[in-house]
């Protein structure tokens, strides 16, 4: 039994990010997110690490670029528009295969939108939101226990594929406070970084951490090697939560904050003799495929849930693959769907 | 077998040979641009203060993004005008390191003014060295920050018109109003003698950095005699007679600091 601590989930963030290891955070404010950046200007000094309030977020990405390069374990977090700038700067840790951790707690779009709950980030996410074929792993936390253990995952995979980690969740998640029970020893994989630029020591030839190859042949080698490492990750790292699907009615897929809501909606049916399964993608990406291949054959159709206007939906659609119907249920702009609206939304998918 | 031609005893002093810091590789330069020699000053500047085991390199966007192949030590290339903020995240890790940022005008001055100015009033521990060729070199020769008023470029046909485009930026006189930025040097390549002053200030902006001082930058105005249209001896005639009048040479900050 490890250590028991009542914590905002932007806390638990934080805390996670210190216990796996990261001694460097870059960041500027946005709500919802700020008590990471509030957390670890308290702690980066006392564990001798850097945390800076940079200019922008660009400069806070680049900056967290130059750390990676270095070889550190690093850390950003910000929020929807904050995260549109880093998207160069992704793109970049991406054709430069840096490993770094980035935060995002979304909020409700386009443009400013408003500082609630939303999932209208997706796309960006999963689809690459910067320019040039690349991809992140993406990982939705559904609650302040899996916040913290992912964001120790997240910084573990990072540095094992050379890749960006994500941790997306929103404002429900980063704000509520739950009982986080924290390891003992933490998992931390001690991954040799070769290839960082800590100073030849007139030891070695010299690195060079760049992400740019004017010759074709080679810059397409260089995309070819990329994506047989996205290959991979598909394969070895791809992380979801079922529930109730073997003799599911409907299954009805959620990530995040909705997936709670789905649970209580599960039980609700349950008295009316309705059987709904969940499949809850942990991993956005990888998308869990292979689970929608497994259960594809079981309902009479699915249902995806999410805070926006369709987007996980269309993953769901290839997955499922025309062998059963996908329904949509959204909402947006901040806006919640009750359980007894989903709940509706089933009876009527099923009695239609 | 030169102690055959001089006679037994007689030991040959070398005056001249290419800096380790710097590969063996001949770089890609037009001709009679200046980015050659500032490269080998501060190779030089390296190889003297016997840091380039520790020494790490960021390459900006523009005609100079591959120079990660021309230094023998570490480097990072940056995305465009990031140079700062990714040396940042370099010196932050190791602080024993020596980095250096080598960014130009539009890189510096126009798409990167908020990570300088940052880099700069942080105090961060870094040397930028600021190359002013008043022009966009690489993407064929279009409006820099800091280029003239009435120069001809592609994207001012007419000549810049402060009224339409705006006025040059004097970059070492803006960084000289912030603490953080602790020795700031304005030189030039356009005579032999000049060339030694820049090493010179090379060279210190880089002691101040290993001393712990602060923010260190060099701008070395250079030419470009391809988007200038002009020869190479014309486009040094052109830094003296044109450029240095409104960029004027010399010490704006910390050039009584003890390194």
């Amino acid at each position: 039994m490890g250590e028991k601590l009542l914590m905002k989930g932007n806390e638990a963030i934080a805390e996670a990010a210190l216990r796996a290891g990261c001694r460097h955070y870059f960041g500027y404010p946005i709500t919802p997110q700020t008590e990471i950046a509030h957390y670890l200007a308290k702690k980066m000094p006392e564990v001798g690490g850097t945390f800076i309030q940079a200019e922008s977020e660009v400069a806070a990405i680049n900056m967290v670029y130059g750390a990676a390069s270095a070889g550190a374990r690093v850390l950003t977090s910000s929020s929807s528009p904050g995260i549109s700038l880093k998207q160069e700067g992704l793109s970049y840790l991406a054709g430069a295969e840096l490993p770094a951790v980035v935060v995002n707690i979304v909020r409700c779009g386009p443009g400013l939108g408003g500082i609630l709950p939303a999932q209208c980030d997706y796309f960006q996410a999963v689809k690459g939101g910067g320019h040039g074929d690349y991809k992140m792993v993406v990982l939705a936390p559904s609650s302040v226990q899996e916040l913290y253990e992912l964001t120790v995952e997240a910084f573990n995979i990072a540095d094992r594929y050379r890749i960006v980690s994500m941790i997306m969740g929103d404002g429900i998640l980063g704000q509520m406070m739950e009982a986080v029970e924290f390891k003992d020893v933490e998992n931390i994989e001690k991954v040799d970084k070769p290839w960082a630029t800590t100073g030849t020591q007139m030891k070695r030839e010299h690195n060079t951490v760049t992400s740019i190859y004017i010759q074709p042949e080679v810059l397409e080698k260089h995309n070819q090697k990329l994506q047989a490492k996205y290959r991979l990750i598909e394969e070895k790292e791809t992380r979801v939560e079922t529930y109730n699907c073997e003799d599911a009615d409907i299954i009805v897929t959620a990530f995040g904050t909705v997936a709670r809501i789905v649970k209580n909606v599960i039980k609700m049916a349950q008295k009316e003799g309705i059987k709904v399964g969940l499949i809850r993608p942990i991993t956005l990406w990888p998308f869990p495929v292979k689970e929608f291949e497994k259960y594809a054959d079981v309902p009479k159709a699915f249902l995806s849930v999410e805070l926006n206007a369709g987007q996980m939906v269309e993953d769901v659609k290839m997955a499922v693959n025309g062998k059963r119907p996908v329904y949509f249920h959204g909402r947006m702009g901040g806006m919640i769907p009750t359980q007894k609206e989903i709940l509706d939304k089933i009876k009527e998918i099923l009695n239609g | 077998m030169l102690g055959f031609y001089f006679g037994r005893g007689r030991k040959m002093d070398t005056v001249f040979k290419k800096p380790h810091a710097l590969v063996d590789v001949s770089m890609h330069y037009c001709p009679g641009c200046t980015h050659g020699i500032v490269h080998r000053l501060i190779a030089e500047v390296i190889d003297e203060l016997g840091i380039e085991g520790k020494t790490i390199g960021i390459s900006p966007v523009g005609c100079t993004y591959n120079n990660y192949e021309y230094f023998n030590c570490d480097m990072v290339q940056a995305a465009h005008g990031r140079a700062p903020a990714v040396a940042t995240g370099v010196k932050r890790v190791n602080p024993d390191n020596v980095v250096f940022a080598y960014q130009g005008d539009g890189d510096l001055a126009a798409i990167g003014t908020a990570e300088i100015v940052h880099a700069a009033t942080r105090g961060e521990k870094i040397t930028v060295i600021f190359v002013n060729n008043a022009i966009y070199g690489m993407t064929s020769g279009q409006m820099a920050p800091t280029t003239l008023i009435n120069q001809v470029t592609t994207t001012t046909p007419f000549g810049r018109n402060p009224e339409l485009h705006g006025y040059p930026i004097n970059v070492c006189e803006l960084l000289s109003t912030l603490e953080g930025a602790v020795y700031i040097e304005r030189v030039s390549m356009h005579d032999i003698k000049n060339i030694m002053n820049a090493k010179k200030a090379i060279k210190k902006a880089f002691q101040v950095q290993m001393a712990n001082l602060g923010f260190s930058i060099v701008e070395v105005l250079s030419s470009c005699p391809t988007n200038w249209g002009m020869n190479p001896v014309e486009a040094l005639k052109w830094i003296q007679e044109k450029m240095i009048p409104v960029y004027p040479l010399g010490n704006f900050k910390g050039k009584d600091l003890e390194v």
